[in-house]
């Protein structure tokens, strides 16, 4: 048990953390260079200003006509989309990794915090099942490929969350919860999770597009 | 437009141009030509829209194919992208013939182009690029409805989009100055005039159907003092199948004849009628398939123009048109170019009472005409008739507030509306904003 928890915490982890920076930076980069030589209008028509206008927009709970429109949808993505973020990045227990590794003060968030956050996390994607199989559009645009980025997702903030409280066999769910949260970390460059990487591009484009040259809104 | 379907029929449709271009299909054609497409002419975008979209349904609700047609999910953005290009993108086109029958079908009768879902995707996905990307592969397979094939046939044969002779245009001209002249003395409609400030141009169906409308815009040029001209040579035509047909190479033809026409004219801007799918040919689409960032001469839609002559008080209001009037906004021209205020202005300026559809301004629901889906011509008329069902709801509802007229600044739009209006038996008259800016203005006595 210690052998593994050494190799998944050591080398395992620098791994998932070089995939995943290394893999978004190849990503980001690759995909630049392609637009700049068979996409040109994005770089033409790229408006930083009307960019940021778009993407601000976006990113206000209730602030489009269609987050209006779906009221509940709208209230659990951006619960979930924040949840997801801030539980691993502020972790008590995380932070005390970067003090232990590499003796950096980083903030935290309270425990008990946390722990609503990853039941909003775990809830989340139990919603978002649910929705893919009941409602009949998301059911028809659903493969088997959506369904496991859910469960990829959810898993290591359900074997966070056994780990912390220490329920049964929480030594071998300490060790699934690094397992799968480095397999999440190194998927995202490479799965649909990339849609973190390219949001801000693929809405800020339509964004200058609407914003500079039809003059209009698109929110 | 007005042709009578031969029964309601909206699945099993017959089309010559699908069915025998599918049936000249071979599986290594259809993957060569559809790799030569995504290779050479696609890009980031393509790549970054198939691997951003989460399959969430958060677009489906923007598409009045979806509304329409009981939420059926292959009508929703999303899904008409599952039905293409995620297949073809999987596969690496290795698809069948039938496959691409299908998705023909799709991408030119089942989509306008409108681009409403772009503004319900979180990403901003540009569902419009993915189904005109998907009607170049289908125009590079021969795979396009007849009806719509034809008038981009007509396009590279003539330069306009109706087989009007040279002789003709030039004909139609004389004849509608001649109308106009007899009640406005020494009315002229200028041609070749070098120099002038406005080049006025107009869409082929113009001189072939609503000649009108050339008198109508006459007689306002006049009375508002324009100092215009209109060209005698090809280059007249501001419209634009090949667009839709996924004829990138004839768009741009098209594009550089009119703005080399203009140029040739030395005149300081081009105003064009009240055309929604030309507009995006000049302003968004043709201009960049030749290269130029923007339109090379400044282009000026029907709405802003007359926004600009009652601003500057160019034209005068004898009395105000007195039927309840509502207005459709046209997606070219309001989500394109944002006109909408503009219209409003100008509606106010010329209407005693004016009542809203809702939704409206940005947000307003497609004709189902455009994206040249009315001109995929009467085997598919229906289809778009029973796919617009919000509309004919957004207009009764209008209707119930004593709406008596609805004024469409677009051509494509008219002929949508016209018919839905029909169908649902609405009982409303349609309009051209011009159409009532004729009516009501002062003109010489």
């Amino acid at each position: 048990m210690h052998t593994i928890y050494n190799f998944v915490s050591g080398p395992l982890a620098w791994l998932a953390f070089i995939i995943f920076i290394g893999g978004s930076i190849y990503k980001i980069v690759t995909m630049a260079k392609l637009a700049k030589k068979k996409d040109p209008s994005v770089y033409e028509y790229w408006d930083t200003g009307f960019a940021l206008r778009s993407i601000a927009v976006w990113s206000i709970p209730f602030a489009t006509v269609n987050w209006r429109k779906n009221p509940v949808m709208t209230l659990v993505t951006f619960a979930f989309h924040i949840s997801l973020i801030v539980v691993p990045l502020f972790l008590c227990a995380h932070a005390l990794l970067w003090k232990e590794v590499f003796d950096i003060n980083w903030w935290y968030i309270p425990n008990g915090l946390a722990d609503i956050m990853t039941l909003i996390v775990i809830g989340s994607c139990i919603f978002f099942a649910v929705r893919r199989s009941i409602r009949h559009d998301v059911k028809y645009l659903t493969s088997k490929s959506d369904y496991l980025i859910l469960l990829m997702v959810a898993a290591p903030f359900v074997t966070g969350f056994w780990a912390y409280h220490q329920f049964p066999a929480y030594r071998l769910m300490f060790i699934l919860h690094m397992l799968s949260g480095e397999f999440v970390l190194a998927a995202i460059p490479f799965t649909r999770l990339s849609h973190m990487l390219y949001a801000v591009f693929t809405r800020g484009y339509i964004g200058s597009e609407f914003g500079a040259v039809r003059h209009a809104r698109d929110w | 437009m007005g042709e009578p379907a031969s029964k309601i029929e909206v699945k099993n449709i017959k089309d010559i141009g699908l069915d025998e271009g599918a049936a000249r299909l071979t599986p290594e054609r259809i993957e060569k030509v559809i790799n030569e497409v995504i290779d050479n002419e696609t890009g980031a975008r393509l790549k970054v829209y198939v691997d951003t979209c989460v399959h969430c349904g958060l677009c489906s609700e923007a598409c009045h194919y979806y509304l329409s047609n009981d939420k059926n999910p292959v009508y929703a953005p999303a899904g008409k992208v599952k039905q293409t290009l995620w297949e073809i993108v999987e596969k690496k086109g290795k698809v069948s013939p039938d496959f691409i029958r299908r998705a023909a079908e799709l991408c030119y009768t089942e989509c306008n182009l409108c681009r409403r879902c772009a503004m319900y995707c979180p990403f901003g996905i540009d569902v419009a690029y993915m189904m005109l990307t998907m009607r170049r592969i289908c125009h590079k397979l021969g795979v396009i409805p007849q009806y719509i094939q034809d008038t981009a046939q007509s396009h590279s044969a003539t330069m306009n989009q109706m087989w009007v002779k040279e002789d003709e245009w030039i004909d139609t001209l004389f004849w509608q100055e001649e109308e106009a002249a007899e009640e406005i003395e020494n009315l002229r409609i200028p041609l070749e005039k070098e120099g002038a400030e406005v080049m006025y141009s107009v869409i082929g169906p113009e001189p072939k159907f609503r000649a009108q409308l050339i008198y109508q815009a006459a007689v306002i040029m006049d009375v508002a003092g324009v100092d215009w001209t209109m060209p005698a040579t090809p280059g007249w035509d501001n419209s634009d199948m090949a667009m839709y047909t996924g004829d990138n190479e004839m768009m741009g033809r098209l594009k550089k004849e009119h703005f080399e026409t203009a140029m040739r004219l030395k005149v300081k801007k081009i105003v064009m009628g009240e055309c929604g799918h030309a507009f995006r040919s000049v302003y968004d689409m043709g201009n960049r398939a030749v290269g130029w960032k923007m339109p090379p001469v400044q282009m000026v839609h029907a709405l802003e123009f007359y926004y600009d002559l009652f601003k500057a008080g160019k034209i005068k209001v004898k009395e105000k048109y007195d039927k309840p009037v509502t207005l459709h906004d046209p997606c070219n021209v309001i989500r394109g170019r944002g006109l909408h205020e503009m219209a409003r202005y100008v509606v106010n300026k010329v209407c005693e009472t004016f009542i809203e559809m809702t939704p409206n301004r940005e947000h307003n629901y497609c004709c189902c005409a455009g994206g040249g889906v009315i001109n995929c011509g009467p085997p598919f008329r229906d289809k778009r008739v029973y796919s617009n069902r919000v509309k004919a709801d957004q207009l009764a509802a209008t209707k119930k507030k004593g709406v008596e007229v609805c004024i469409a600044p677009c051509h494509n739009c008219h002929g949508g509306l016209e018919d839905i209006i029909h169908h649902y038996k609405l009982g409303m008259e349609l309009k051209f904003l011009g159409d009532i800016i004729y009516e009501v203005m002062e003109k010489p006595e």
